[in-house]
């Protein structure tokens, strides 16, 4: 995607808003008025212990260059989107909102966030080349900074693979034997559940499986959601909901953390911050689980996708857009502050340099028996396929909760879902005047 | 109730059963009514319940102990509630407190004198008044929200107390109970002869008019301190800064951490059942005004 065409995708956006007519331009920031004095930048974000992060800028590097970063804690997800371009209609976005990789097209398309290239784009050698195109949008510009990635894994318990004679798969087939084996040995328990609610799951899946859902060619965008990839990924999980060999209720409920505390589920496709999770929804099992590589769907094949992951963007509302980037690239790539967010905020660094480093030499608590964790997940993180984002993701992932989420119910394919997904994904881009390649 | 009662007189030859066991037939009428509401009941208290136990669990308890055996950590839950983020749990709650107290007062106040104008006095364009009213009384609070905020963005008060305080202030639905209130409970005749006193019509208000509506505005204050206190969407659009966030908002940031960091369910737990309480206190202290109810309805005949 090249520059002209973001904007002229942000200004079809723009002038089919319903919106945009009440908020006025006149009062725009134009950006970089001289920096001189004190400067106080504030920043929406939602990652646990950001603030600690901060208040070590604001004594130390922040003190020097008269910066000082207020972090405003918001939920996460898709409504801070919606928050956010909300106060851009009326400009009153913050300089500093976390932003999830998946979001950058949606917030740039709707002329929320600053291209920072002429400040960052040194920034591009501390970062894998998959995860630095995720901000730049396959353009010469670059949007965020780009602060954790959640490459996929798979997590299994030790103990049960062993008492019931299961090996850990490599491959998906060896996935699905093993789920089968398992519902044979007891019925009561499932290897792993479909989770309808996890859109991000599902995208992940699906870019190990070679999919891209959003790309352009010409001045138009082609959506593909239900490539063969993709419905590959769908057509193999479905296949196993509805024999049953796994279960089909969601993620990140309370039956769910029963049934990972209990051992009734007794692995889990997740990312790699995964153990965090497991330390709150399954504190009776530390110590019993452990993490592999993802399986394949060509043996011997070394690819993974990503779930999660978020970046550091400037807003075009900012008055101090050096300041700000300043800052999220002192947040994102220096080593004191990225071993304070790995701390505080548990999250797993996307700076190369930092996977390796200090901040993640030992293994999460919780992985204890584990001791080279960090060590296998930065060779993962390595195989990371490179997301493919477009304008509306959110549309596209509400669109799988209620189309999955249904077939998930009652058992029924996944192939008429991700067809409904794609159609609905399309038509709301026409709505919204973006260009569809058909 | 009727609806139940009605086919057991419909049946053939039942009219002499009946008149030969009417008292029994009332009792029975009764307890059909009665284990509906006992249901009805239960479908509304079960969830407030299990938040009462849920709370008293450590997390390790949350989800593996039996659903209503009461838990060990309440005290745990409770301090590490306040310890959050250095307590940021109890300005919220304060927070909470000023809108939702502050905001039902001033919504009161307005909804007590447009209510009473509206029914007491005749003037040109009053129903076309009423009927814009009533046309917000349709309109969910939920669209309005964005364009308010543009609009609270273009006075330069978004993200302000005042952000989520204003657009409170005028409550469309308030407004129409009080004039109906007004209008059923103040009689003319009553107006006519202070007026005939010499009182001016402001004076009439206060000492003949209010103290007659003041259950009908005590209903409304509820109502609205209710609303304000459970309202999550026009605080959510308009703060920005967690410092001014009501409970709601604030709880919420504790659910959606991101995928990488689990919700804080015990944390969130509590922090629901601390934020109910508050209601069902002023429910109790308030029940008092609303037994004035009836009795002001049997002095008017």
């Amino acid at each position: 995607m090249n520059k002209r065409l973001v904007a002229a995708f942000a200004a079809a956006a723009l002038s089919t808003t319903l919106l945009a007519g009440c908020g006025s331009s006149d009062d725009g920031g134009d950006g970089d008025k001289a920096e001189s004095g004190p400067v106080s930048l504030t920043y929406w974000a939602w990652a646990p212990g950001l603030d600690k992060v901060a208040a070590i800028w604001n004594a130390g590097p922040g003190k020097e260059a008269g910066i000082t970063v207020t972090v405003k804690k918001q939920a996460s997800g898709d409504d801070l989107v919606t928050k956010i371009i909300t106060a851009s209609k009326a400009h009153k976005a913050p300089d500093l909102v976390q932003a999830e990789f998946q979001a950058l097209p949606t917030l740039v398309s709707n002329d929320v966030l600053a291209d920072i290239s002429g400040q960052a784009g040194d920034t591009k050698k501390d970062f894998a080349e998959g995860v630095w195109q995720q901000v730049t949008l396959g353009s010469d510009a670059v949007y965020a900074i780009p602060q954790d990635t959640g490459p996929l894994m798979f997590y299994y318990r030790q103990d049960l693979f062993t008492k019931y004679g299961l090996s850990v798969p490599t491959t998906w087939d060896e996935f699905a034997a093993t789920a089968r084996a398992l519902k044979k040995k007891d019925p009561k328990k499932a290897l792993t559940t479909f989770s309808a609610t996890d859109p991000g799951l599902f995208a992940g899946l699906s870019q190990q499986a070679g999919a891209k859902w959003w790309t352009t060619g010409g001045d138009k965008w082609n959506v593909a959601i239900d490539d063969a990839a993709s419905t590959k990924v769908a057509d193999f999980w479905g296949g196993l909901v509805e024999e049953g060999a796994i279960d089909n209720q969601p993620m990140y409920t309370p039956a769910w953390n029963k049934a990972l505390n209990t051992g009734t589920q007794i692995a889990w496709v997740s990312a790699v911050w995964a153990p965090g999770v497991l330390t709150t929804a399954a504190p009776d099992t530390k110590g019993k689980w452990a993490m592999a590589p993802l399986p394949q769907w060509t043996a011997g094949d070394q690819v993974t996708g990503s779930w999660g992951g978020s970046t550091t963007g400037v807003s075009n509302d900012s008055t101090h857009k050096d300041a700000a980037v300043e800052f999220a690239t002192w947040l994102n790539t220096d080593p004191e502050a990225v071993a304070a967010l790995v701390k505080n905020g548990g999250i797993y660094p996307a700076a190369t340099a930092a996977q390796t480093g200090d901040a993640l030499a030992q293994a999460p608590e919780f992985f204890a028996n584990q001791p080279d964790f960090y060590t296998k997940a930065a060779e993962i993180a390595k195989t990371t396929a490179p997301g493919a984002w477009g304008p509306n993701v959110n549309v596209a992932y509400s669109a799988f909760k209620d189309a999955f989420g249904k077939a998930a119910q009652d058992k029924a394919g996944f192939g008429p879902a991700l067809g409904t997904v794609q159609s609905t994904t399309v038509a709301d881009m026409k709505k919204q005047g973006f260009p569809v390649a058909e | 109730m009727s609806v139940t009662a009605t086919p057991l007189d419909r049946r053939p030859g039942a009219t002499a059963a009946v008149r030969a066991s009417a008292p029994r037939r009332r009792r029975r009428a009764g307890l059909v009514p009665t284990a509906v509401l006992l249901l009805g009941a239960a479908y509304c208290l079960l969830p407030v319940a299990w938040v009462l136990v849920a709370s008293t669990k450590s997390s390790r308890e949350l989800f593996s102990t039996f659903t209503f055996l009461p838990g060990t950590g309440l005290a745990d839950n409770l301090s590490a509630l306040s310890a959050y983020r250095d307590g940021v749990y109890w300005r919220w709650m304060l927070n909470s407190l000023f809108y939702a107290g502050f905001g039902a007062l001033l919504s009161t106040a307005v909804s007590a004198i447009s209510g009473y104008a509206l029914a007491k006095y005749r003037f040109r364009g009053r129903e076309a008044i009423f009927n814009v009213l009533l046309t917000g009384v349709l309109m969910p609070p939920v669209i309005l929200a964005i364009p308010q905020y543009l609009l609270m963005a273009k006075a330069g008060l978004a993200d302000s107390y005042l952000s989520v305080l204003l657009p409170s202030v005028l409550a469309p639905y308030g407004i129409y109970l009080a004039r109906i209130y007004a209008a059923a409970a103040v009689p003319d005749e009553v107006v006519e002869a202070a007026r005939v006193d010499g009182a001016r019509e402001w004076r009439i208000f206060r000492t003949v008019a209010l103290p007659v509506m003041l259950p009908g505005l005590v209903t409304v204050f509820l109502f609205q301190f209710v609303a304000i206190w459970n309202n999550f969407l026009l605080p959510f659009i308009m703060l920005g800064d967690d410092e001014k966030f009501p409970v709601t908002l604030g709880l919420f940031t504790l659910l959606q951490q991101g995928a990488s960091a689990p919700a804080l369910y015990t944390l969130v737990i509590t922090g629901a059942m601390l934020a109910i309480m508050p209601l069902i206190a002023l429910f109790l202290v308030i029940q008092r005004f609303w037994s004035l109810d009836l009795l002001s309805g049997a002095v008017k005949s």
